[in-house]
């Protein structure tokens, strides 16, 4: 050991002994201590529990440590310390104060050993401890651990709880962790009954299973109160699954818009068919895949602004990838529309090799920041953030495409030349730049569509195939040249999908939706928001 | 009489020749693969027989397309859907044919059926051991789904690029539906495995050469059906349709009906086209309905040149050639390869390879004209049904630009 750390150790043990110690800590002291003797889990268990029952927030370090396998007792005075391993040495900390103590190699020291029995019962315990912590969010844990392991012995701490806490949210769950102990207890009925609806309230999975425990083993007035909870508990969670089945749908169909948006410019406004749509689409999420490859080994720090970087970037190398097509190939098939197709598709096949041949064909690995990873809960529906803000992310670029349509001279001119050509050409606008810098905004819309889908979906070079005949679905089923259309198309197929899938399976759910796009082109060959003009069918 | 008429015309001449051609090599390819010794330079191997073969079935499945694209100016982007379907029901005969010489030895149900511990057979499986049953479904079964698709989408006028995008959609159905096991169509791995076909064995060099027969004679006769056909007044309103279809229905014709009876006529050729690949390769599966696979071979008839009845054939083996000696010599290359054939062709070639043919034998017979003296007025009138870029027949002097989808 260097000569500072001992110092540094020298001092802690110092301040440890000379300090204001209460009768607690040292009582605490000695009970941890006895985790170098213990020969056996059981022994272990034993000093657990002991030190469980004093109460004390304190021991939540340590027995989170022994959770952990991160408890030490070094060799030389079989002190018991916290470790946290790193490469060969393992710096150890105090396992009240959590202080740091100093560093040594592995040979020195032992693990105490757990097993999963252990780790269950530490984390009941720490369930019941942590209800005196300060954290909120800590002591919301424990009553959600309480509810779920209800026992009779907790009711008194938990009324005690319930009494000095003042966050509304965590009142509720105790108040419910109180109800469910209730529940196993042996108070009066009407106690129970008065319980049963608090649990009732809560109303999700967990409530659920602890009311058929409780029709299993009870029966006259509490049974009935129960089965009754049960049935509403029920209803309920069939709205929460509607509920979260829409929102499964609306997180696919803004997947859709963003697919299709692009396409509703390009083929809605200007007619042109661009097979190699989905190729600008994975053109954006490879970009998002250089843009964080670059952050990674250049500015690690900057990683949660990755998709920052990327928007504008994909945006600019699809859009110039588009604007190249236009004028090299598209400019010449206008008024082709068959032949247009075909040289798209041909377009896409030598997009999608090239990307294979300077990427490879294997998938990209394309991280999420961290404020898009994990998820939320809300009520009984589970959020995930990417998904979050992904839909915020299409009805976003939706609005500022709708702006731009709508409220900018450019938009103004594109939609000029795609009521009446000739006239807008006599008026003085150059129809030809409108038509190229259309078709590049299209693509554009479609790079950053790209960044938003590298994140829920793999980047390789096949990524846009597989949202082309959707995308083209979308737009055709909305109604073309109308973005309104596509919104309402993208959000109907979407939820349509997610609500069948369900009852036929993913595969046959889809099937069903392409089956029923084609009877509805029947009926209404123009899509959901025909276009109304005289144009007259070639 | 008829061979007269056969000498009337360029074009013509043409299906002629391609006809003889066709019943030459139906003769001669078996003969030079069957009775000519190995070691012979004349001797055919039987792995070319079976690629030929194969090349064969595309041809008349690029044909079949011809005359809905070419003729009619249908797009369809899910004719290998009725190849495939018609692959499906040959392959279904040929797995009843197995019969207890599976790797299960169940006598009447397919492997994939015991494996997927199924207890009897499911009745669309019925039948399939007749080969009669088989060849009338083969023939049925594309000619239905066409029939009621056509009806459906011609008379609610869905036209032009809708129409396309929604024929896409119905290979793309197909295809998710027909890679679910529990369609018993053996899912993924679809039908393989085959041993006889009409009680000879599927991998003797005699029966290859048969099948390559059968399908040259097949492409033969769609060929002078086609010819037929687009010969015919009703060939003439298939092409008034493709080139104003709004002026046909206002002199009074029904271009739903004639639109309908192309597709169906057409999707009867792709549907015995697959019956005849399907032996020959030996193995039908889903991916056969992808519409990347549609749209190739939109790209062959494109290649070949549209419109013409010698243009598929053509397109179809210069492509399947280009794409066997690029799958082995370069692999990454095939792609670019066929992209820029796509690009190309559309940009550059827009009646296609027989097209270029003709321009430049236009060129070198009106040069040689200007050259000698003017022949006396014999030149024949060649009334040959190539397409017009559609262009073309908008207001005179209009430039080409963009027409919103309406």
């Amino acid at each position: 050991m260097k000569m500072p750390q001992v110092l540094a150790f020298l001092f802690a043990l110092f301040a440890a002994g000379l300090g204001p110690v209460s009768a607690d800590e040292a009582g605490l002291r000695q009970t941890i201590a006895r985790f170098a003797t213990a020969k056996d889990f059981k022994a272990t268990e034993a000093v657990v529990r002991e030190l469980a029952a004093t109460g004390d927030p304190a021991v939540e370090l340590v027995l989170l440590a022994l959770a952990d396998g991160n408890l030490f007792v070094r060799k030389s005075d079989s002190a018991v310390f916290v470790g946290k391993e790193t490469g060969q040495s393992v710096t150890l900390s105090d396992p009240l104060t959590g202080e740091k103590v100093g560093e040594v190699a592995k040979a020195e020291i032992t693990k105490i050993k757990v097993n999963n029995g252990l780790r269950r019962v530490i984390r009941d315990l720490l369930g019941g401890l942590t209800l005196g912590s300060t954290d909120p969010a800590a002591r919301l844990a424990a009553a959600d651990t309480m509810f779920r392991t209800p026992d009779a012995a907790n009711i008194e701490a938990l009324d005690a709880a319930i009494g000095r806490e003042t966050v509304a949210s965590v009142k509720t769950r105790l108040e419910q962790a109180r109800a469910a102990s209730i529940l196993v207890s042996d108070r009066s009925d009407e106690d129970k009954i008065a319980a049963i609806a608090v649990v009732q309230a809560r109303g999700d999975r967990d409530a659920l299973s602890l009311l058929t425990a409780v029709v299993a083993r009870s029966e006259g007035p509490v049974r009935e109160a129960a089965e009754g909870a049960i049935v509403l508990v029920n209803s309920s969670l069939v709205l929460w699954a509607a509920g979260q089945n829409v929102w499964y749908g609306i997180s696919l169909g803004s997947v859709l818009l963003l697919a299709a948006i692009g396409l509703a410019i390009t083929f809605g406004v200007m007619g042109v068919i661009n097979m190699a749509h989905g190729e600008m689409v994975m053109l954006g999420a490879y970009t998002t895949y250089v843009v964080q490859e670059v952050i990674r080994t250049s500015f690690p720090g900057l990683f949660d602004w990755s998709l920052a970087f990327a928007l504008p970037l994909a945006f600019l190398v699809a859009g110039t990838v588009g604007l190249a097509i236009e004028r090299g190939i598209i400019r010449f098939l206008y008024g082709r529309p068959l032949e247009t197709l075909l040289a798209t598709w041909g377009v896409s096949l030598i997009l999608q090799q090239s990307v294979r041949t300077i990427f490879g064909p294997t998938n990209r690995e394309v991280g999420n920041p961290s404020w898009m990873s994990g998820g939320f809960d809300l009520g009984q529906m589970a959020l995930t953030w990417n998904r979050f803000w992904i839909v915020l992310f299409a009805l976003g670029v939706f609005a500022v495409l709708l702006y731009v349509m709508k409220r900018t001279p450019w938009g103004l001119q594109m939609r000029a030349v795609t009521a009446n050509r000739r006239m807008a050409a006599s008026m003085g606008i150059r129809t030809p730049w409108v038509d190229a810098l259309t078709f590049a905004l299209g693509s554009g819309i479609a790079g950053i569509a790209g960044v938003a889908l590298s994140q829920i979906d793999n980047v390789s070079p096949n990524l846009g195939q597989g949202y082309i005949i959707d995308s083209f679905m979308v737009v055709v089923f909305g109604g073309v040249g109308n973005l309104w259309g596509t919104l309402v198309g993208a959000m109907s197929l979407g939820i349509l999908n997610k609500f069948l899938e369900p009852y036929a399976g993913a595969v046959l759910g889809k099937i069903l939706v392409l089956v029923l796009i084609i009877l509805f082109i029947q009926k209404r060959p123009r899509g959901l928001f025909a276009l109304k003009g005289r144009a007259v069918e070639a | 009489m008829i061979t007269g008429r056969f000498f009337a015309s360029g074009a013509d001449r043409r299906v002629l020749f391609t006809i003889l051609v066709l019943l030459v090599v139906a003769v001669l390819v078996p003969v030079l693969n069957l009775a000519v010794p190995p070691d012979s330079m004349f001797h055919v191997p039987t792995f070319m027989v079976a690629l030929v073969g194969k090349y064969l079935c595309y041809a008349l499945l690029a044909l079949a397309l011809d005359l809905v694209w070419g003729y009619c100016g249908i797009l369809s982007l899910g004719h290998g859907a009725f190849f495939a379907l018609g692959g499906y029901a040959m392959g279904m005969y040929l797995m009843r044919q197995i019969g207890d010489r599976g790797v299960y030895g169940n006598p009447l149900l397919p492997d994939f059926m015991v494996f997927l511990n199924w207890k009897e057979l499911p009745w669309f499986w019925y039948g399939f051991d007749q080969f009669w049953f088989a060849a009338l479904m083969v023939v049925l079964v594309p000619g239905a789904l066409a029939f009621a698709f056509g009806w459906f989408a011609f008379r609610s006028r869905v036209t032009g690029v809708y129409l396309s995008i929604i024929t896409q959609a119905l290979t793309y159905a197909l295809l998710l539906a027909f890679f679910r096991n529990d369609m018993g169509f053996g899912g993924n791995n679809g039908l393989t495995d085959f041993k006889d076909i009409l009680g000879f064995n599927i991998q003797a060099s005699t029966t290859r050469s048969a099948l390559f027969a059968a399908s040259a004679l097949a492409l033969a006769l769609a060929v002078y059906i086609t010819w037929r056909i687009v010969g015919s007044k009703f060939g003439k309103l298939m092409i008034s349709v493709r080139d104003a279809e709004s002026r046909t229905r206002f002199l009074g014709w029904r271009p739903e009906n004639i639109k309908l009876f192309a597709f169906t006529v057409s999707a009867v050729m792709a549907g015995i086209a697959g019956a005849l690949y399907v032996p020959q390769v030996g193995i039908i599966n889903p991916g056969e309905f992808d519409p990347s696979n549609s749209i190739e071979v939109v790209v062959w008839t494109a290649v070949g040149g549209r419109g013409t009845i010698m243009g598929p054939i053509i397109g179809a083996l210069l492509v399947n050639t280009g794409k066997s000696y690029f799958t082995g010599a370069l692999p990454e290359l095939w792609l670019f390869a066929l992209g820029g054939l796509f690009v190309c062709v559309t940009l550059f070639l827009p009646k296609g390879v027989l097209g270029l043919w003709d321009q430049w034998r236009d060129r070198g017979a009106r040069r040689r004209a200007e050259a000698d003296t003017p022949p006396p007025g014999d030149a024949p009138a060649i009334v040959r049904a190539t397409p017009a870029a559609p262009a073309e027949h908008r207001a005179l002097g209009a430039a080409p630009e963009p027409q919103p989808a309406e």
